[in-house]
């Protein structure tokens, strides 16, 4: 294997190994620091994720979430824009998958049901992350700082409808009223049942595949159509982009609203597939949590989806290890996730360069070639 | 004259950025308080040495003495502490402080600002007055005009205790008043015993404000004149360099009807300074139309602004049928529909995406052809197949599509470059240094294909720094001096001399050095009289 090969390895598996290993051993101190046996939590927590069918049932699920969002940050992130609005474009993106189930006649099938709400969700999410690519492609407003205030419109904006618009008739609790039942994405487990095999009951529901067939879609567009190579082209040199013809005002409005589109799509996993009601806050920490996929992933649908399910396996085993271990909260998980992207995102590079010079050195034949063949 | 000690010492300074030998034994001495000018064409080295000198870098081996003493700088503070002060192109200034917070950034002289500003104010007003520099201190600096802003870093520099002032081609974001003006201030601080270096690539502000001249090319020192034994003509020939003229096998041009008709374009650049001037030119179908300039004279502006990289401010360009201006710009994707294809003189900035592979950069402004693309679908074997075509056709080393563009040496990805641009068969083609950075066997290959592309009836536009280049490859030659055509000849009758004459532009409409003497007798100040 020649050097180049070797960093393109080191670069995509070995460092993100590492760097998650890094952080599961300091994650171990911290439990050893409040006196929970590291190896006993690590049992509980895969047990949790993957030792019985409903755990799985909700690590998938989890997981699900995460793909949808780290796709949506890796979109952006191939245009060159940092797309933090994850959060608020994936709240948004529920008002319109609820709002296009309630606009429907509920004794319709369910054929025509979930592609409405499926096209409700892309398109408010879209429309949510449109705002803030105009006004970064037109008025140089920067896309981190109008994301993320977006974030907090979409917030109250939905506090605000919730409570006076689309609270359900009686209720004191801030949610709609059901959607009928056409509308709901099919549980896994019915469908399994369908076809003759019994699983467990859990949240997973065929979402899942929707995602799947996203990171396809996704990888077929950013690297197999001429769109994907003006986003590609403009995210690394818009200059060069520039050259050749592109117009990075609408590369950054496209890869926007795509990316918004993808991040609203976590409502149809949340509400439509598991909920069924449009509820407060379902979106929270996906977003974010996405931004850590797509770095862990390193933009990669692949890697993506990987990422996604290491997140989502915290998310599931972390909390079974909450309920199982006294001495531990709920809020272990987020201090997992904490380092996870502490030593995956912040300090991605941390071990490169000695990686590098173990196991990729700069032989005397290739720094003289400059070009290694 | 009493015998003056040298304010700066460099012996055999040596440096390496990988292959590239940046600067190669550099020697040089700078008389204290003399104006001294250093001249070479971009990439000569002259940056390199004035980042060694300023502590940026620091040389593989030389030595370096400042007004007798030995240093070795690892900072740009031990240069400053040293009484070096350096003014670059691109000023440091933190643009919404004042002029006051601006100086004393580095030096506020404790916690508390309020003694630090009283104290910097007194010595600024100082300052201003004995050299004729006055800037408002309370203004900030958004508010002040870009001489003005210079004006702050001169102040800057002489505020930390500077003895000696680098100027890194200051006057290239001046207008001429603003220039007069620096000069002005130049002669100031001359007379207080400042030594100034001046780095330019402007033979007429060298030879009317310098004492003396050096002249870098390749990473090497080539001469050293006193300015007034010296002409522009002379240094003109010392910077380009004489090279072995390769000879390209050409016949003669059959040429055709204009393709491209440029009338009075005029390009201003955001920051509101003229790049281009009134500049007017046909090209024909059959010819190669040489553009010759010492770099950074408009040649930049002139490619992008044909290939509708950047707006036009006025005048307006007919090209192959259609017509551009500034209310009406063509944009690079509809000008290669027309057939207009552009090589940029940048190849790293502009001509590839160094992170892609090379099919993928070869197909730069043409991914949406239509005979890659099915539908949605991207062809990547029909990408690939293209560019595997290319390479051959143009010998690109390693013939391999997947590897990454910038894995690539100079040569081949000018040469990938090249092919992406020639193998669509264009009618006018825009040419920035084509050999830039490319070894002899390429060039050779490279003047073929134009001349081909010729032959066969095409228009070429070559924008070189070569002067060699430009008269062995085009028909007809313009000179671009200061964004204005300063000459227009054909090229049998030109020759190196007389180009240098056009480049250095004997005709220029605003002679700074005439406006400096007009100033100074409407005026009452004090002006140093100039050595010329």
């Amino acid at each position: 294997m020649n050097r180049e090969n070797r960093i393109t390895w080191i670069n995509r598996l070995l460092l993100p190994v590492l760097n998650v290993l890094t952080a599961f051993a300091v994650t171990a101190v911290v439990f050893w620091l409040i006196d929970v046996n590291p190896l006993e939590a690590a049992e509980i927590l895969l047990y949790g994720a993957f030792g019985y069918e409903e755990g799985i049932g909700y690590t998938i699920y989890y997981t699900t979430n995460f793909i949808f969002t780290g796709l949506a940050v890796a979109v952006a992130f191939h245009a060159g824009l940092f797309n933090i609005g994850g959060e608020g474009q994936a709240y948004i993106g529920g008002l319109g998958a609820g709002l296009a189930i309630f606009m429907l006649d509920p004794t319709l099938g369910a054929w025509l049901f979930i592609p409405a709400s499926i096209i409700g969700a892309l398109l408010f999410g879209a429309l949510w992350a449109l705002i803030p690519a105009y006004l970064q492609a037109y008025r140089g407003s920067h896309i981190v700082i109008t994301t993320i205030m977006f974030n907090f419109l979409a917030a109250s904006l939905m506090v605000y409808l919730m409570v006076h618009v689309l609270r359900e008739m009686g209720q004191m609790t801030p949610q709609s009223e059901l959607f009928p039942t056409n509308a709901w994405m099919p549980f896994v487990h019915d469908v399994a049942a369908g076809m003759g095999y019994s699983i467990e009951a859990s949240p997973l529901n065929l979402s899942v595949l929707l995602a799947l067939v996203c990171a396809v879609a996704v990888w077929f567009f950013l690297w197999q159509t001429r769109w994907g190579y003006a986003i590609r082209a403009t995210g690394k040199n818009s200059t060069a982009a520039v050259y050749g013809g592109i117009k990075p005002k609408r590369v950054i409005i496209v890869a926007m609203c795509i990316s918004g589109a993808l991040a609203g799509l976590v409502s149809i996993n949340e509400l439509v597939g598991y909920q069924h009601r449009l509820v407060m806050d379902f979106h929270l920490g996906y977003g974010f949590g996405g931004i850590a996929v797509a770095l862990m992933g390193r933009n990669h649908p692949v890697g993506i989806i990987v990422a996604a399910l290491l997140f989502g396996t915290l998310y599931q085993g972390g909390a079974e290890l909450a309920f199982e271990m006294s001495g531990v909260s709920r809020d272990i998980v987020v201090v997992m996730q904490g380092l996870v992207i502490l030593f995956c995102g912040a300090l991605e590079y941390m071990y490169r360069p000695w990686l590098i010079r173990t196991l990729a050195p700069v032989t005397q034949q290739t720094s003289a070639a400059g070009v290694t063949v | 004259m009493t015998m003056k000690k040298f304010a700066i010492e460099l012996t055999d300074i040596d440096k390496r950025f990988g292959a590239v030998h940046a600067n190669n034994k550099v020697c040089l001495q700078v008389t204290e308080g003399n104006i001294h000018g250093i001249i070479g064409e971009n990439g000569a080295g002259k940056s390199t040495l004035m980042s060694i000198l300023y502590g940026f870098y620091q040389a593989d081996a030389g030595q370096i003495d400042v007004l007798g003493n030995t240093y070795t700088f690892t900072d740009s503070h031990h240069a400053i502490a040293a009484g070096i002060g350096m003014v670059h192109q691109h000023f440091m200034l933190v643009e919404n402080f004042t002029v006051l917070e601006n100086v004393i950034l580095g030096t506020e002289g404790g916690e508390l600002l309020a003694h630090g500003l009283a104290a910097a104010r007194k010595e600024l007003t100082r300052l201003g007055e004995e050299y004729g520099l006055k800037v408002d201190l309370d203004a900030t600096i958004d508010t002040l005009s870009v001489g003005l802003q210079q004006r702050v870093e001169i102040l800057k520099a002489l505020y930390k205790g500077a003895k000696i002032l680098i100027l890194d081609e200051p006057t290239g974001v001046l207008t001429p008043q603003e220039t007069v003006e620096l000069f002005r201030i130049f002669s100031a601080l001359k007379q207080q015993g400042v030594t100034i270096m001046l780095i330019t690539h402007k033979l007429r502000e060298i030879m009317s404000i310098t004492d003396q001249v050096s002249v870098m090319r390749a990473g090497q020192m080539v001469a050293h004149r006193n300015t007034c034994d010296t002409d522009r003509e002379e240094l003109a020939e010392l910077m380009v360099g004489r090279k072995v003229l390769l000879s390209v096998d050409k016949g003669a041009a059959n040429v055709r009807a204009p393709l491209m008709r440029v009338s009075r374009l005029t390009v201003v650049d955001s920051q509101g300074v003229e790049r281009l001037k009134d500049v007017s030119f046909e090209l024909r179908a059959g010819e190669v139309l040489g553009v010759a300039g010492v770099s950074g004279n408009g040649q930049t502006e002139l490619l992008e602004a044909l290939a509708g990289i950047i707006p036009i401010t006025q005048g307006h360009i007919e090209v192959l049928g259609m017509e551009m201006d500034n209310k009406h710009p063509l944009t690079p994707d509809i000008l290669r529909g027309l057939g207009l294809a552009h090589v940029p003189e940048d190849r790293h900035r502009m001509g590839l995406i160094t992170d892609f592979s090379a099919s993928e950069s070869a197909l730069l402004g043409y991914h949406t052809d239509a005979n890659i693309n099915s539908g949605v679908w991207l062809s990547k074997a029909k990408v690939d197949a293209n560019c595997q075509q290319l390479m051959q056709a143009f010998d690109v080393r390693p013939a391999d599509p997947q590897l990454k563009s910038a894995n690539f040496s100079g040569g081949n990805q000018q040469k990938l470059i090249l092919g992406r641009e020639m193998e669509r068969n264009p009618e006018v083609l825009l040419i920035g240094q084509p050999t830039r950075g490319v070894d002899i066997g390429a060039i050779e290959f490279i003047h073929q294909r134009i001349i081909a592309m010729r032959d066969a009836g095409k228009a070429v536009l070559l924008v070189s720094v070569e002067l060699e280049e430009i008269m062995s490859v085009s028909d007809r030659i313009i000179v671009l001096c200061d964004g204005a055509i300063s000459g227009r000849i054909n090229a049998e009758d030109a020759d190196e001399r007389t180009l240098g004459m056009m480049m250095a532009n004997a005709l220029d409409p605003i002679d700074p050095l005439q406006a400096m003497n007009d100033a100074k007798s409407s005026s009452n100040r004090t002006v140093q009289e100039l050595d010329l």
